[in-house]
């Protein structure tokens, strides 16, 4: 059966891509899928070389035809979204794109056409296949976007008989990190000691368990705060979270990103790249690969 | 005025820039956290909380005695939030964006409106500082609405607002109408690639823009040359200094810590106003 590993951490920056990146290059027979698709860093490290571009169309704007308008008002009155101006142009910003005044104008005076929302590819790295996306700057159905995402690692694995899904999942809990989350086999939380990291760490807990999904975590640049750290670490196994080992700080991750390689590949006789091996064989334990 | 706090790439500093520009300026300053899902700067401010309010979003109900299974709520929603199934009409709360379509459409008058609870809102000070921020709940997925609830409370001469990371609608209901967007980026290429995006968004809405840049001295110097072709001004650099990051792993404030920074961020904010 395909397993599906989902890395998340609710707060940004605390070095999900970085660690996920390093999983990568050791694990085997592997889809890789970015589904941070409107921050999408993955591919920076990946360079993946894309075999198939996909539009990803999804929802809806409205648009009135001002030949047509007879700036009756019905559309501004119903809109609930304050998206139409008084000379009866919408703002394409606001416009949720429920379709209400389109629906509703006496006149057909309201076109509501379907939206091109981003792209999605089907590449190849040296790791092995990779989904990712990009979803376009200020557009909505990011959460529909990551399920695409992950859907297609899932046909890929299936079709290429892989038994594993990495996937590098968005920041915050909301509607991208949930449609993350669904269906997944095991998340890994990468947390950071901080007040911050700790109060975000728990926020993404909650979520894994809201959602059912068995959940690991490590801390990332422990040194930091030892002991914020334990905190983190107490927290987890009180929520029978399986901690799966520390990273510490390191400024080598910067220096394998900006050459564009993941810590094993630049240099793997360095400390952080030591524990990332220790955290990738315990999670292999515990997944089962 | 309003200034929006972004970043594209989390984790880059926006919540460190938010909290210290805040406390550092003497005159009337509101702070409002928008990043719903996962706010944290009440965890350096550290406000006293006076208010507390529960954020709600308008969902439909349906009264099945007068509902004729006519199907025309299911055909006006666009995010499959009400379906006839059978025999019987079944609203999904979650997918619902509130806009009112099917209580509009129904010809039996048989849909009528309840309240969802989507998170939290808490007002408070510290000193002078007024402070606001949303809490969504935890396996919500609609933080729109409730940013828009603690942008509500914008008032005054300055307010301070921290975004989410990302470039999605969250980020836009944090940056829409705001007079100036402070991007944090770090010299990465994750940073940059990033702070990419966010320029995108900022000049799609039309608002000026300049940048601090965080652990100035790790990485690499692409941020510098990116910023001059595109003529976005460097308001601040803030170097990596591991006493700066166990400050703010403990809670505390850049500005406590080391007090130099204060003239620094009010430096900072009378740059912003030579921009606008």
């Amino acid at each position: 059966m395909v397993k599906e590993l989902v890395v998340i951490s609710g707060k940004g920056g605390t070095g999900k891509t970085s660690v996920m990146s390093a999983f990568a290059s050791m694990a085997r027979n592997m889809v890789l899928c970015d589904a941070d698709v409107d921050a999408a860093d993955l591919h920076l490290i990946m360079e993946p070389d894309i075999k198939e571009r996909h539009e990803f169309q999804s929802g809806s704007t409205a648009g009135i035809i001002s030949e047509k308008c007879t700036n009756c008002g019905l559309c501004r009155d119903l809109c609930r979204f304050d998206a139409i101006s008084e000379d009866y142009v919408v703002d394409p910003v606001a416009c949720e794109g429920c379709g209400v005044c389109h629906y509703f104008c006496p006149e057909e005076a309201v076109d509501f056409s379907l939206n091109t929302c981003g792209e999605w590819f089907l590449s190849e790295s040296r790791f092995g296949p990779v989904v990712h996306a990009r979803l376009g700057i200020a557009e909505e159905n990011s959460g529909k976007l990551v399920s695409l995402v992950r859907q297609e690692g899932r046909r890929l694995a299936e079709e290429r008989d892989l038994n594993l899904i990495l996937t590098d999942g968005p920041p915050g809990v909301g509607c991208p990190v949930i449609a993350s989350l669904g269906g997944a086999s095991s998340v890994l939380i990468v947390a950071e000691p901080s007040v911050s990291g700790m109060h975000d760490m728990e926020r993404v807990v909650q979520l894994a368990d809201f959602f059912n999904v068995p959940a690991m975590l490590c801390v990332n640049k422990f040194d930091l705060n030892s002991d914020k750290t334990r905190e983190i670490e107490t927290f987890a196994r009180d929520k029978k979270v399986a901690v799966v080992g520390r990273i510490p700080f390191d400024p080598t991750f910067t220096k394998a990103m900006v050459k564009g390689k993941t810590i094993l590949e630049y240099d793997s006789d360095s400390d952080a790249a030591g524990e990332v091996k220790k955290i990738w064989e315990k999670i292999g334990e515990k997944i089962g690969i | 005025m309003i200034i929006s706090i972004a970043s594209g790439k989390g984790g880059t500093g926006k919540t460190t820039v938010s909290t210290n520009l805040a406390v550092s300026l003497e005159s009337e300053v509101q702070l409002l956290d928008c990043d719903v899902e996962e706010p944290n700067s009440h965890l350096f401010i550290r406000p006293t909380i006076e208010k507390v309010e529960k954020i709600t979003t308008p969902v439909p109900e349906v009264d099945e005695n007068k509902c004729t299974l006519c199907g025309k709520c299911g055909e006006i929603c666009q995010f499959k939030a009400i379906v006839v199934i059978g025999e019987t009409v079944l609203p999904f709360h979650e997918l619902c964006h509130s806009c009112g379509g099917c209580v509009e459409v129904c010809p039996e008058k048989a849909i009528t409106e309840t309240a969802r609870e989507l998170g939290i809102l808490e007002c408070g000070h510290r000193n002078s500082l007024e402070f606001v921020h949303g809490r969504l709940r935890v396996g919500e997925a609609m933080s729109p609405p409730l940013i828009r609830a603690v942008r509500a409370h914008t008032k005054g001469a300055l307010t301070i607002i921290d975004a989410p990371p990302g470039t999605s609608c969250p980020v836009i209901a944090s940056m829409n109408g705001a007079d100036f967007v402070l991007l944090v980026t770090e010299p990465t290429p994750f940073g940059l690639h990033d702070l990419k995006l966010a320029v995108g968004a900022v000049r799609m809405l039309g608002i000026p823009c300049g940048l601090v840049i965080n652990r100035s001295d790790m990485g690499d110097d692409k941020v510098w040359a990116y910023a001059e072709e595109e003529g976005i001004p460097i308001l601040m650099e803030i170097p990596f200094d591991r006493k700066i990051a166990e400050a703010y792993s403990r809670g505390d404030l850049l500005v406590e810590v080391m007090p130099e920074w204060k003239e620094k961020f009010q430096g900072l904010l009378k740059d912003i106003e030579k921009l606008i």
